[in-house]
Parts: C-alpha cells; sequence; structure tokens
C-alpha cells in the first residue's frame, strides 16, 4: 500500500449507502444554496422587512450548512487533507454560525409571532369598522329620508295636503305595500280612517278607540310593531295565500294650538292622538329594521308639527276675517252715529227757533191776558197757563243745554264776578216764592269766602237756584237754610264722594254749599236716580216728584265741568233733605285786574269829560238821539251825523272820539275814510263802533278796518263813562262786548 | 189826585212794566221794558227835562213809518227783501236804543225769517211786531202822561224807588 497523505475514512464505504448518501448530500447542498436564494429575492420583493441583518446571518449559516454538505461529497472517496481542512473550517464557521442564529432567532421568533397577533386584530378591527360603516350609512340615509320627506311634508300649509304627502313619501321611501291614517272622531270615540295610500276613497272604517292595541300604540311615543290581525291593519281583504307583511303602527299627536312645545309634549290624558299604520309588502321576507322605525317616529313628530301650524294657520285666518268683518261693521255704526248726531244737532239748531217762537207768542199773550180784567176763575185759569208754559220754556231751555253739554261742546264761560251778588240775587229771586209758601230762607256767607271768584257766574247761579228752587219747590214748611264757605282739605273729601280728589292749590279754591230744607225728604235708594235725566222717583206723597226733568242733570254737569262733585243726603220720606255741592273757582289776584272793565269798583277812571268833543255817527234818530245825549250827560260836547257823508264834513281833529253805529250801511267804510283823512295817528279821533251783534265776525270786521274799540249796544251811563276813561287812557278798547 | 199817591202808583206802575215773572228761574220771561228804559230815565235831569218825552215821541214817529213802510213792502208781488231786512234793521235799533225789549226781540226773529226769504214768516212776524208795538206805545204813553200829571201837580219824579 503506498502511503498518502489521505485520510482515511472512519468507515469502509459499502457501495449502494454511499451512494445514497452522495446524492442526498448533494440535493441537500443544492437546497441550502437555493433557500437564501429564495429568501433573498423574495425578501427584496417585500416592501418591508426589517430583519435583513438576520437574514443575512441566516442565509451564512444555511450558506456554510449547504457548503459543509457539499464538502461532505468529497469525504466519501479518498480525499486529500486540504478537503479535510476545508470541511472543517466550513464546519467550524457553520457551527459558530449556526449558534449565533440559534441564539438570535430565540430574540426574533417572539417578535415574528406578535406580528402575526396584530395582523389578527387589525383585521377584527377592521370587520368591526365595516359594520359601523354600514350603520352610518344606514342612518345617514334615514337622515337624508327624514329630511326629504319633512321638506315634502313642511312644504305646504294644507292640512290635507300634508297628511297625504306623509302618505305618499313614506310609501316611497320605505316601499309599503299600504299605509293608513286613522283620525279621532269628534266625539273622540273613535278612530275613523281618513287617510290611505293605494285606496283613493277610503269607505270611512271606524274602530273604537279604546281598542287595547290601541292604547298600547298611543302609550307610547315608539313606533310599535302590531298584528296584522288587528282592526286597524285590516284593511284590504286577505287572499289569505300568502303571509302578510309586518305592521307597525305609530301614534301622531294632534296638539291643541296653546300648548306648542317642540320638545316637550306634554303628557295629558286628554292629548288627542292620530293613528299611522305601515305595513310592508305581503309576500316578501322583509322586516322592520330598526332605521325604519325610527324614521316613522320620526316622521310622526313632523306631522304632528305641520299639523299644528296648519290650524294655526286656520285659524289666525279665520280671525283676522272676523276682525274684518267686525271692522266693516264698526265703521258702519261710527258713520251711523255720526249721522245721527249730526241729524240731531240740525234738528235741535232748527227746533231751537221753531219751539221758541210759539213759546214766546204763548208766554206773551197770556202775561198780557193776566194784565187785563179777568173774572177769578179766568185769571186762575191765566195764571196756571201761564205758570205750566213757563215749565215748558224751561224745559225746551234745558234740553238745548244739556244736549250741547253732552256733546261736550259746552265750555265754561270764564270771568271775574262778584260772589256775594250772586248769592244775594238767587236769595232776591226765591224770595217772593218762599215769602208767599211762608217758608223762611236765610243765608249764611262765611266770613272768609272771598269776594271775588274766577268761574262761569252765569252757570254758577243757574246751579245754585237750582238746587234752592228744589228745596223750596219740594217743601211745604219748615226753613231752607243756605250756607256757603271755603271747603277745607277735611271737608273735601266725603265718603259719599269716593271718586272725588280735590287738588288744593295756591289760585284756586273749593266753595261748598249747602243747602237743607225740611221738606218732604227722598227715599235714599233713590238719590242716585234723581241726577239720571227724567228719571222719576216713586213718592207717595206728591204728584211731582223731585227730581224728574233734567235740572239735577244739568247741575251735575256743570259741577262737573267745574271740577266739582254734587250729591243730596236724605234721611228718609218726611225728614227733610240737604243738597251739598262743592265746585272749584279761582281767586283773583287783584280786583283791579279782572277781565270786565265795567266793576263798579273801577279804582280808576274819570266820572265826566268835560268839554271831550265827541261825533256821533248813527242813521237811526232814536238811537242817535239817546247816544248824544249819554255822552252829553257824561259832560262831552257832542255833534251829530246821520250819514257816512256829513260825517267826513263835519268831523275836525278837535273830535278826540268818534261813535259810530256799525250797523248802518256804510259804517264800516265811513271807518275807512276817516283812516284816509287823518293820516298821522295823533290828529285822528278814536273811533269806536257801536254794535247790536255779538258774533265774532263783527268784532273782525271791526278789527279789520281799524277801529280803536267795539262796545255792544245798549250801553249804560256807567258803561259808557268806563269806556271813555280806557279810551281816552289806553287809546285801545276791545273788551267791551 | 194827592201827589204822594200818584207818586206811588206811578213807582207801581213801572214796577209792573219791569217785573220779572219769579216762576221760572232762568229769567225766561221779561217785561215790556228793560233796564235800557231806565238808562234813559237816568239821563234826565234838570238841564234836559223832557229828554224821555222827546226821545219816546221821537220813537214813536219813526215805529210808525217804517211800520208802514213795511207793510207796503211786504204786500209787493215780489218783495224786497233787502229793503224789508234794512227797516227792520232800523226799528231793532230803535227799540233796542229806547228798552222796547219785546219789539227788539220780534225785530231779532223777523230778520232771520227775511234771510230766508220767508214771505210767511214776515208777515207774521210784522203782525206780532205791531202787537207789541202797540202794547209798549200804550204803556210808554200813560207814563208820560202820569209823569206830567206828577210834574204839573208840583211833585218830581221818584227815581231813587226804582230799585231793581
Amino acid at each position: 500500500m503506498e502511503s498518502c497523505n489521505c485520510i482515511e475514512p472512519q468507515w469502509p464505504a459499502e457501495e449502494l449507502l454511499m451512494k445514497y448518501q452522495y446524492i442526498s448530500d448533494f440535493f441537500i447542498a443544492l437546497a441550502y444554496f437555493s433557500i437564501p436564494l429564495e429568501l433573498i429575492y423574495f425578501v427584496k420583493k417585500s416592501a418591508v422587512f426589517p430583519y435583513r441583518w438576520v437574514l443575512v446571518q441566516f442565509g451564512a449559516f444555511i450558506v456554510l450548512c449547504g457548503a459543509t454538505h457539499l464538502i461532505n461529497l468529497w469525504t466519501f472517496g479518498m480525499h486529500s487533507r486540504s478537503v479535510a481542512v476545508v470541511m472543517t473550517t466550513a464546519k467550524v464557521l457553520t457551527a459558530a454560525v449556526s449558534c449565533a442564529t440559534a441564539l438570535m432567532l430565540v430574540h426574533i421568533i417572539p417578535d415574528l409571532l406578535s406580528v402575526k397577533t396584530r395582523e389578527l386584530f387589525l383585521k377584527n378591527k377592521a370587520a368591526e369598522l365595516d359594520r359601523e360603516m354600514g350603520l352610518i350609512r344606514t342612518q345617514e340615509e334615514t337622515g337624508r329620508h327624514v329630511r326629504m320627506l319633512t321638506h315634502e311634508i313642511r312644504s305646504t300649509l294644507d292640512r290635507h295636503t300634508i297628511l297625504k304627502t306623509t302618505l305618499v313619501e313614506l310609501g316611497r321611501t320605505l316601499a309599503l305595500e299600504e299605509c293608513a291614517l286613522w283620525m279621532p272622531t269628534r266625539t273622540g270615540l273613535e278612530l275613523q280612517l281618513s287617510y290611505t295610500l293605494r285606496q283613493q276613497n277610503p269607505v270611512g272604517y271606524t274602530v273604537p278607540i279604546q281598542l287595547p292595541v290601541i292604547n298600547q300604540v298611543f302609550s307610547s311615543n315608539r313606533a310599535m310593531k302590531i298584528s296584522p290581525n288587528s282592526p286597524v291593519a285590516r284593511l284590504r281583504p286577505l287572499s289569505g295565500k300568502y303571509m302578510p307583511g309586518e305592521v307597525v303602527a305609530v301614534r301622531v299627536p294632534l296638539l291643541h294650538l296653546s300648548n306648542f312645545q317642540i320638545n316637550d309634549w306634554p303628557e295629558l290624558s286628554t292629548r288627542r292622538y292620530a293613528l299611522m299604520v305601515l305595513m310592508l309588502p305581503s309576500d316578501s321576507a322583509r322586516q322592520w329594521h330598526v332605521h325604519e322605525l325610527e324614521l316613522v317616529e320620526v316622521v310622526a313628530d313632523q306631522v304632528a308639527v305641520a299639523l299644528s301650524h296648519a290650524a294655526i294657520l286656520e285659524e289666525s285666518m279665520r280671525a283676522r276675517d272676523l276682525l274684518m268683518e267686525q271692522n266693516v261693521a264698526l265703521d258702519h255704526a261710527r258713520r251711523e252715529a255720526e249721522t245721527a248726531v249730526r241729524a240731531r244737532n240740525d234738528f235741535l239748531a232748527v227746533m231751537n227757533h221753531e219751539m221758541r217762537t210759539p213759546m214766546h207768542a204763548v208766554i206773551a199773550l197770556s202775561s198780557l191776558l193776566q194784565e187785563t180784567e179777568l173774572t177769578p176763575e179766568q185769571r186762575l185759569m191765566v195764571e196756571t197757563i201761564l205758570r205750566s208754559s213757563n215749565l215748558l220754556a224751561t224745559l225746551i231751555n234745558d234740553v238745548l243745554d244739556l244736549s250741547r253739554l253732552e256733546d261736550g261742546s259746552l265750555q265754561l264761560d270764564l270771568g271775574s264776578f262778584d260772589l256775594h251778588a250772586v248769592f244775594r240775587e238767587v236769595l232776591n229771586l226765591i224770595k217772593p216764592i218762599a215769602s208767599v209758601k211762608k217758608l223762611p230762607v236765610t243765608l249764611n256767607l262765611a266770613p272768609d269766602l272771598p269776594e271775588y271768584a274766577i268761574g262761569d257766574e252765569k252757570r254758577l247761579m243757574q246751579t245754585i237756584l237750582n238746587v234752592i228752587g228744589n228745596a223750596v219747590k219740594f217743601s211745604k214748611e219748615g226753613s231752607i237754610s243756605i250756607t256757603a264757605f271755603v271747603a277745607k282739605s277735611e271737608s273735601l273729601r266725603d265718603s259719599r264722594a269716593p271718586d272725588f280728589f280735590p287738588v288744593p292749590s295756591d289760585n284756586h279754591f273749593y266753595l261748598r254749599v249747602q243747602v237743607k230744607d225740611a221738606g218732604q225728604g227722598i227715599n235714599p235708594p233713590d238719590i242716585p236716580k234723581l241726577f239720571t235725566k227724567f228719571a222719576h222717583t216713586q213718592t207717595l206723597a206728591t204728584k211731582n216728584s223731585r227730581g224728574s226733568g233734567l235740572g239735577l242733570a244739568i247741575c251735575k254737569r256743570f259741577v262737573n265741568l267745574m271740577e266739582g262733585h254734587i250729591w243730596i243726603e236724605s234721611e228718609g220720606l218726611g225728614k227733610g233733605c240737604m243738597a251739598i255741592f262743592i265746585v272749584k273757582l279761582g281767586i283773583p289776584e287783584n280786583t283791579s285786574e279782572s277781565k270786565n272793565p265795567f266793576l263798579p269798583k273801577a279804582n280808576h277812571g274819570q266820572t265826566t269829560f268835560p268839554g271831550l268833543k265827541v261825533l256821533v255817527l248813527d242813521d237811526n234818530g232814536v238811537s242817535r238821539m239817546v247816544t248824544k245825549e249819554l255822552l252829553v250827560h257824561l259832560g262831552c260836547d257832542v255833534t251829530t251825523a246821520s250819514s257816512r257823508d256829513e260825517c267826513l264834513h263835519v268831523v275836525s281833529q278837535d273830535h278826540k272820539v268818534v261813535c259810530m253805529d256799525v250797523g248802518m250801511p256804510d259804517g264800516f267804510e265811513a271807518a275807512v275814510r276817516l283812516h284816509e283823512k287823518f293820516t298821522k295817528r295823533h290828529e285822528r279821533p278814536l273811533i269806536v263802533a257801536l254794535t247790536g251783534n255779538t258774533d265774532k265776525v263783527t268784532k273782525e270786521n271791526c278789527m279789520r278796518v281799524g277801529m280803536d274799540g267795539v262796545i255792544l249796544k245798549p250801553v249804560s251811563v256807567d258803561k259808557m263813562r268806563s269806556v271813555l276813561s280806557e279810551l281816552l287812557e289806553h287809546r285801545v278798547l276791545f273788551e267791551a262786548m | 189826585m194827592e201827589v204822594v199817591q200818584m207818586q206811588r202808583a206811578w213807582v207801581e206802575y213801572t214796577k209792573s212794566l219791569f217785573r220779572e215773572f219769579s216762576y221760572s228761574f232762568f229769567g225766561w220771561m221779561k217785561g215790556f221794558l228793560d233796564a235800557q228804559f231806565q238808562q234813559l230815565q237816568l239821563l234826565q235831569d234838570e238841564s234836559n227835562p223832557d229828554f224821555v218825552a222827546e226821545v219816546v215821541s221821537l220813537f214813536f214817529e219813526d215805529s210808525e213809518r217804517l211800520l208802514s213802510d213795511l207793510t207796503f213792502a211786504l204786500e209787493q208781488q215780489s218783495v224786497d227783501f233787502k229793503k224789508v231786512d234794512a227797516h227792520v234793521h232800523q226799528l231793532k235799533g230803535s227799540s233796542s236804543s229806547i228798552g222796547a225789549q219785546r219789539v227788539k226781540n220780534d225785530c231779532i226773529a223777523f230778520r232771520s225769517f227775511c234771510e230766508e226769504q220767508n214771505v210767511e214768516g214776515c208777515q207774521r212776524c210784522l203782525q206780532q211786531v205791531k202787537q207789541d208795538y202797540s202794547l209798549v206805545k200804550s204803556k210808554l204813553e200813560a207814563l208820560i202822561r202820569l209823569e206830567q200829571q206828577i210834574v204839573a201837580a208840583g211833585g218830581s219824579i221818584p227815581m231813587e224807588e226804582l230799585s231793581f
């Protein structure tokens, strides 16, 4: 045997086994070499692989293993030492790398496993999200349907259209077979089929409202599934062949207008509901989904709202029509009333004159008759006629006065007057009758009662006269006492006059007048009627009832105009009575400031005008003579003229005053000519107009032509005196009306 | 007749002419002559003792003339209302100057009929005026006569006793 540097295998090679080992090793090597190639190839393909270093290691490990097996191929036969060395190196390296790899794998494999877990987790999540997406999509779809339905429903304010549209749209959205609306009847005891989707003319089915299924639906605001066999759902004849589809019912609140709250349906048992029934198609296997039920509930709410709006609109239209009718009626009534008032005023204006003229004749002739020789019987008759006609005249006056009072057109003629004189005059008028009836009359004026006051003298006198007259009229015996004083605040407020709130002030005072008599008296319950027009009090004793007629009504109006109060107290029939009134009067600041320049107490003014040259112009002989004599009496030097031309001829600068009657045809023109003749003011005489007219037109005309003053005829001596003194002092006078 | 009695009679008579009928509280009814006549009487004094008589006779003359003019005017076929109105105006002026109240009131009514051009009404008013005028004339004449009798008997007319 030769010795070689070969290494002999340990075992002798058996040929077949050797061959198989040889082939296997070859294939293993091949596989080992191709695996890293594959790995590299696929990893390169994949985008992300975090363990490249591991791959390298693994690749190295596999390559070395492959190399080992490959080199093993040579060790089957005889092989040289270098092959053994290479083999050993390869094995050593392989061992190192594989150990390193094994160690590395301990770290890596759990990571790789967790990747798998994460993958599973993500898959689950994705599935979940998918589900949710599906849900959201459905919801969004439902929402879209609702919006669309609401839009349809709310686009009209007509009740029927609303309901019809609801059914149609619901039917379309949910693909229903039938949709019906049951409304409560007027009695509220039944539900009547009012609207359906498919059937054009619902045949007025009614079902009683107390069915358990209906109660169930009405008790909750959710849409509920009900049995297709319940009476409300049995709308079509069942053919029996197929299963009817599922039915859902929901309540629709019908609100009263006053309880309109969108988020808070008040749960009252008297709430009225309508019932909406929806049926799915019969031969489909469809079921009601939750979102569909929600849709139905929302729609039911919307319908309720829309119906309320429609009801409100109907109501307001109705109210507006009613108001318009009322307006028209009121306008008509107002115009009628105005016409009536105008007619009455015209009537009164005519009757004023028409009534007074015959009255005048009756009274005039009766009094004339009284003056002649009469038998006692005849005298009695004439006196009765006169008394009655005087009463009638008074009544006529009162009626005319009162109608002016009621119009509100009556205003007080305020002026300064002598208050004490008013009472004295009333007393003078009353005394004759009172003395005939043997009723003593006493007057007590309080010492602090002002002498002069500002107010309507004529009407105050009328009031006092009426009150006192009543006292005299209705007393057969006893005395009558009249007291007048200034009312202080305690006596102003009276429990019988709860509406009277006197306001004391500096330049006014309240006059309180009490008239007490011991006559018939009045029944206390009848007292309020006294002040009403034409009311009669039923007294047993006499034919005349106190207070009938207008007297007291007028007094009350006058007293009210004077911001006062009037009332009567009586303890009963036969116990006399006391009439009290309070009126507000002004206090004149000082006596000479009064509007009336003809007070007898005028402090200034001449009593005569010696030598004053005056020209009198009047075409009437009598009044010319009278006026001339008046002026002569006052000491003037008077010239007269009876026409305008004569006046202009005679007038000169010496004449200080010209009195002209403007009733004559060219009176005003005379004044104009005078102005033309005397251009300078100091040369011209003062021109005074004498007129019998009290109207404003005359006064305005006088002022227009340049008169310096106007005097109302007839002129008394005193009046002429004060006029002249005022005129000469101030050179103007326009108050003498 | 004794002077004193005559004076008293005079006062009474004048008072009766001025008497206000006190049935009516509103003084609706007036006497024949109003306060104006009183004024005239006040104007009469020593310097002019016949003033009242003169004025009264002038009034009678004027009024009679006016009344006959008015009668004539209203009898015409076509009545000239302007003229009628002018006459009535004159009459109104005279009667108010003398204080003949009723005549004056009648004239006022007369004038409104003239404005309306109502012939019937005017004629009625004219009758009324004539009536009242004759009344007041007779009373004034009686008064003047009494005054003259008093003066002739040596007394004086007691103006002061007239208080109204």
